[in-house]
């Protein structure tokens, strides 16, 4: 595999600086978060490289259960920050959390044991890429479809409560706005499949081929990791949504939009 | 039949009240008094202290679904999410239609194609449909010509005799107010009830 130095880094930084300036006199807001953005790719992948290395260096399932929890915390963090109407209190965190710990570790944990059968099962080299995938992409299936319910239920309020005066229950008057709000969150990962290798090639891949694995083994790879995206993705929006419908309603099946940010 | 003991929402006055079987009372006051805010309490649409019983079974003995259903609540608005008309009812009832004057065949019309007046009134069938035993009707004539209002008010005084049903109807029509009901209420600006 060719290393890359720093050079070769500083002159991919290049791109993105000369984008900044081309940027700065139109669109100046833009080419600020463009570099505040590009940063924090830098400082935040390096920091996690080392954490990487010593994580491997000392192969234990308590350090690599460790950075788990703070990789699923984090991510709670930012479904919660990506919705517009979230819900108040501890409920706002806790949903993302709750769907993508149900859905993401208990995923990871199958292949991690079933498929890939490495010893030990824990293998940092092997559990915590995988882990890190199936949550960033669960984690964006569950902050769409969030933000879809939360703010469709917002505006279909007189909607949703006509068909409650009718006797409807919470799960009819809101059956339409559901459909669309799973949809939404499947929907990156669907196209992903239905682009992968035709249109685009997968980073992962893309990667290992890079690094020299031969490509037939970095396909399936990717086949593997793009069904088990597709599950955390697909299993994380059920139980999110799920969650979600639930906190929306109370016990005598009355709409609650005071649960939700104003 | 149906009685309100002390209902109250936020930090408005306690309510109490009573309607009695065939009965029909008119509801008015100023805007902004808490008239709808009464009716989806009484439904329990929102969260509210105090006890409804409808023929001595309390709301809280049934569930929300069936209490809605026996207590059915007519907004000033009517809401559509199907594609058709029929698709709303679980009934679609030919013969009530033309008493309403609406075309024999508005089932198969999609909501766009509706009026609003023709809305309200559908609307209402939707909510006959379910059999209510309490109707409680916040404007139901307000978009409605002469002619379309007395078959509404015609329409609902049947309906109360034929089920020994209750209705509180708001409207803010002093004409309809005085040759429909059998007793009127006034909400204050404050929110309490008196009788008219």
């Amino acid at each position: 595999m060719t290393t890359l130095s720093m050079l070769d880094l500083s002159i991919a930084a290049l791109l993105v600086l000369a984008l900044a300036l081309t940027a700065r006199r139109t669109y100046p807001d833009l080419a600020r978060q463009l570099l505040i953005a590009a940063a924090r790719t830098a400082i935040q992948l390096t920091l996690v490289g080392l954490v990487l290395k010593t994580l491997f260096a000392n192969v234990s399932l308590l350090w690599v259960a460790l950075m788990a929890v703070v990789m699923l915390a984090l991510a709670g963090r930012e479904v919660m920050a990506r919705q517009h109407r979230r819900f108040t209190g501890t409920w706002g965190y806790s949903i993302g959390v709750v769907s993508m710990f149900i859905s993401s570790f208990s995923i990871a944990l199958f292949a991690l044991v079933v498929v890939v059968g490495h010893e030990p099962w824990y293998q940092p080299q092997y559990a915590i890429p995988l882990l890190g995938m199936l949550l960033g992409n669960t984690m964006n299936g569950i902050a769409l479809a969030l933000d879809r319910l939360t703010q469709s239920a917002w505006e279909q309020r007189a909607v949703i409560e006509a068909r409650l005066v009718l006797g409807h229950t919470p799960a009819e008057a809101i059956s339409g706005i559901r459909q669309q709000v799973f949809r939404s969150g499947m929907i990156p990962i669907i196209n992903a499949m239905a682009a992968a290798g035709v249109v685009s090639l997968p980073g992962m891949m893309t990667g290992q081929i890079l690094a020299g694995a031969p490509p037939v083994e970095a396909v399936k790879y990717q086949i593997m990791i793009m069904f088990l995206i597709a599950g955390g993705a697909g299993f994380g929006t059920l139980a999110a949504v799920r969650l979600g419908v639930r906190r929306l309603f109370d016990e005598r099946a009355r709409l609650r939009l005071d649960r939700l940010r104003r | 039949m149906f009685h309100v003991n002390g209902l109250s929402v936020r930090d408005r006055p306690a309510l109490t009240f009573s309607l009695q079987a065939g009965e029909l009372v008119c509801l008015s006051g100023p805007s902004g008094s808490g008239k709808t805010q009464l009716l989806r309490a009484l439904v329990d649409l929102d969260p509210n202290q105090g006890s409804v019983t409808l023929n001595g079974a309390s709301r809280e003995s049934l569930p929300p679904t069936q209490w809605r259903r026996r207590v059915a609540l007519l907004t000033a608005d009517s809401h559509w999410w199907e594609v058709t008309v029929a698709q709303h009812f679980n009934r679609f009832d030919e013969q009530q239609v033309e008493r309403l004057g609406l075309e024999r065949g508005v089932g198969d019309w999609l909501v766009e194609r509706l009026s609003s007046g023709e809305k309200q009134r559908l609307a209402l069938l939707r909510l006959l449909a379910n059999r209510p035993e309490v109707l409680l009707l916040d404007e139901p004539t307000a978009n409605l010509d002469d002619a379309n209002r007395r078959r509404v008010e015609t329409l609902v005084r049947d309906y109360l005799e034929e089920t020994r049903g209750c209705c509180l109807w708001v409207s803010h029509d002093p004409q309809q107010l005085d040759k429909l009901c059998d007793r009127r209420m006034t909400m204050t600006t404050r929110g309490e009830l008196e009788a008219a």
